[in-house]
């Protein structure tokens, strides 16, 4: 099993109190699977992501293990953690693309990201993994300005995966690309497990149309905790989690027009995640809550390879 | 409302500014009174700096931008020209300053805009603007921009926009960080204002999307526009084959890009294709070739040339009778 997290619970310090913004989730990424990661906009799929690479000052590690190729992962030590970070699990940060300082050349940029890690020196590597996801050298030479959105992504990604992590997450790495740029990103995503540079991969999207092209499973977050998990194809054939099943059907196929048909979001707001209420979360959201799910359901295996978390998922 | 003419932009890049970029050649469109233009393209294609230029954040290089007429870059009161026009970016990160609370961004508003308008009324007008983006007001109210999700920060700006009760939105690529649920909702707000007489500016890669809520659509190449007219015929009818590429890349529920046709629709570049599919562009009969570089080749739905070989003979002739 290379990823093995076990009831996770990171809390955000503020001056009101703390955002639970992950509360106890539990999930395991087997060796070669490239997981899907989706969820409503603020549910914690960032915040999974940031724990397992470094916690900032106001992150607390509420509780919970995280295992990685069994060894556990000292997520709440950064010191400790320095020996982990980019070698056997590394992050491509969501807005990583528009992060590169654009008064400096990519190569420059590169060198000293690299000399910060201690990765020792030499561009061979580079080159090659550059012209491995369809980039000439000359990149190195030139701007951010000049480069392309999608040429930038892949730059990010190249240096990401240098050290040959076993676990890479991707935060939403193809959000601002354009269909054919995505389509290049996401496939160098999966060249990069194809050709065993990563082990396993964690990809956070609000695409589901997208990773569904890619992953093999995916796991969907509520408010801080988990609402399913599946294989990719089971996902969005057959989803059990009522928040899943709107969620998937939310989707606009290509064609539907406004004046036509008037697609509906899911009514109401997630609950605030300062002081989340018992039971579950989706409840006050939920079309088939009963009375029940004032307590929190488990997440339970449904079908082989398939958890939820919901009292009606048989 | 909103009329481009023949914009270009040249950029100067390299290290001492040394080589021109022209991100932006020719382009013309305009955008009415409750209309909502998509603008698509590949990365790099000059989306964000047309959005830019209509912005004021940077000059056109060639061409002419006008509101009702007047030459956007000749109407000195900025602020005349901002209470009309606003834009909400790919990046909601960059729009706020880490050391202030993010909804400084409402308070600078009241300011600037409504300084009559009372405290208590303004908090009611805040708080139905953040629930118009599915944001729950006590969750994000006073709080700091890192202590909120991309998602969040991206719809407290949508909010604001809403609040100023402009006419013209450039929306660059707003809706990418969301989730699908919260995408519709915003997007069925955008339809809203639309009704409401809004005109709207609508960069976006995801075609589906742009289809969804667009009254027309522009496809942009390399700067210059391959094809635009009305969305249905477009999407529909794609003439140039820049545009099915386009649509061929898109991902799909229940398709996996693998399990797609090989028909040569979804693989090869669009330069590849052009060589095998007609150009409508000199198909079209010479009278329709009613703008520079486009053909009319259905109401208000124009087309580019391919890059096909009609092209260069063409191109000849142009400079023998010259
Ligand atoms: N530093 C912080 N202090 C307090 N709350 C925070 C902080 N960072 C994030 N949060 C809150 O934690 C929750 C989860 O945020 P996170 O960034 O993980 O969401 P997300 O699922 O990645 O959302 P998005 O899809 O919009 O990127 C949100 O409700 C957010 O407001
Ligand atoms: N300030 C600048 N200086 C120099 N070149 C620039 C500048 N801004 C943009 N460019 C270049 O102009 C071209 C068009 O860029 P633009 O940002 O408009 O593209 P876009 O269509 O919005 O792409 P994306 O989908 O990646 O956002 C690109 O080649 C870009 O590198
Ligand atoms: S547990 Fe109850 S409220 Fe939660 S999703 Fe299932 S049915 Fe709905
Ligand atoms: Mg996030
Ligand atoms: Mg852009």
């Amino acid at each position: 099993m290379a990823l093995s997290v076990t009831d996770l619970r990171v809390y955000y310090q503020t001056l009101r109190g703390e955002v639970k913004a992950l509360d106890g989730v539990t999930f395991s990424v087997a060796d070669g699977e490239i997981m899907g990661l989706a969820g409503e906009s603020g549910s914690g799929k960032s915040t999974l992501a940031k724990s397992l690479i470094r916690l900032d000052g106001r992150m607390r590690h509420a509780g919970g293990t995280v295992e990685l190729d069994g060894r556990t992962l000292p997520i709440a030590d950064d010191r400790a953690m320095d020996e982990f970070r980019f070698r056997e699990v590394s992050l491509i940060p969501q807005y990583s693309m528009s992060a590169l300082n654009p008064t400096r050349k990519i190569g420059k940029m590169v060198g000293e990201l690299l000399a910060a890690r201690g990765v020792p020196g030499g561009t061979a590597e580079l080159e090659r993994r550059l012209e491995l996801v369809g980039l000439s050298k000359d990149v190195l030479g030139r701007y951010p300005i000049e480069l392309s959105g999608g040429m930038k992504q892949r730059v990010v990604m190249v240096v990401s995966t240098l050290l040959n992590p076993s676990l890479l997450i991707a935060d939403e790495v193809t959000s601002a690309l354009d269909v054919s740029s995505q389509k290049a990103v996401a496939t160098t995503l999966l060249g990069f497990r194809d050709h065993g540079l990563v082990t396993s991969m964690m990809v956070v999207t609000h695409d589901i149309s997208l990773v569904y092209q890619i992953a093999d499973t995916i796991l969907v977050m509520y408010a801080g905790r988990l609402a399913e998990k599946a294989p990719a194809e089971v996902l969005v054939t057959a989803p059990r989690h009522p928040y899943t099943r709107q969620l998937v059907s939310a989707l606009p196929e290509v064609g539907v027009r406004y004046e036509d048909r008037r697609l509906a979001g899911i009514p109401g707001n997630p609950p605030s995640l300062l002081n989340p209420p018992g039971g579950c979360r989706f409840r006050d959201r939920c079309p088939v809550a009963f009375e029940q799910c004032a307590e929190q359901p488990p997440f339970a295996e449904v079908a082989p390879g398939h958890l939820v978390a919901c009292w009606k998922a048989e | 409302m909103l009329k481009l003419d023949g914009v270009s932009k040249v950029y100067r890049v390299g290290a001492f500014g040394g080589r021109a970029l022209t991100a932006v050649s020719g382009v013309g469109f305009e955008v009415g009174e409750g209309e909502v233009v998509s603008l698509i393209g590949e990365s790099g294609s000059g989306k964000s700096t047309i959005g830019r230029m209509v912005l004021r954040l940077t000059q056109v290089s060639g061409g002419t931008i006008t509101l009702d007429g007047r030459d956007i870059s000749s109407i000195r009161d900025r602020k005349e020209y901002y209470r009309q026009v606003q834009g909400v970016f790919q990046d909601p990160f960059s729009c706020f300053n880490p050391i202030f609370r993010a909804d400084r961004v409402f308070a600078l508003i009241k300011e600037q805009y409504f300084p009559g308008v009372g405290a208590r009324e303004w908090r009611g007008r805040v708080e139905d603007a953040l629930e118009s983006v599915r944001l729950d007001p006590g969750n994000v109210l006073g709080k700091y921009p890192h202590q909120l999700s991309g998602g969040q920060l991206q719809r407290m700006l949508i909010a604001r926009a809403v609040l100023l009760d402009i006419r013209l939105l450039v929306a660059d690529e707003i809706i990418s960080m969301l989730d699908a649920s919260t995408r519709i909702d915003v997007l069925n707000l955008l339809a809203d204002l639309r009704a409401r007489g809004l005109g709207i500016l609508f960069v976006t890669h995801d075609l589906s999307l742009g289809n969804y809520v667009s009254d027309r659509t522009v496809v942009l190449r390399d700067g210059r526009i391959a094809e635009m007219g009305p969305t249905p015929l477009v999407f529909g009818d794609p003439r140039h084959p820049y545009t099915r590429s386009l649509l061929a890349a898109v991902p799909r529920l229940h398709t996996k890009w693998t399990d797609a046709p090989v028909d040569g629709t979804a693989d090869g570049t669009a330069e590849e294709r052009a060589e095998d599919l007609p150009c409508a562009y000199h198909e079209a009969a010479q009278g329709s070739r009613t703008r520079p570089g486009l053909a009319e080749v259905a109401d208000g739905h124009f087309v580019a040339c391919s890059g096909c070989a009609g092209a260069a003979p063409e191109e000849k002739k142009m400079k023998e009778r010259a």
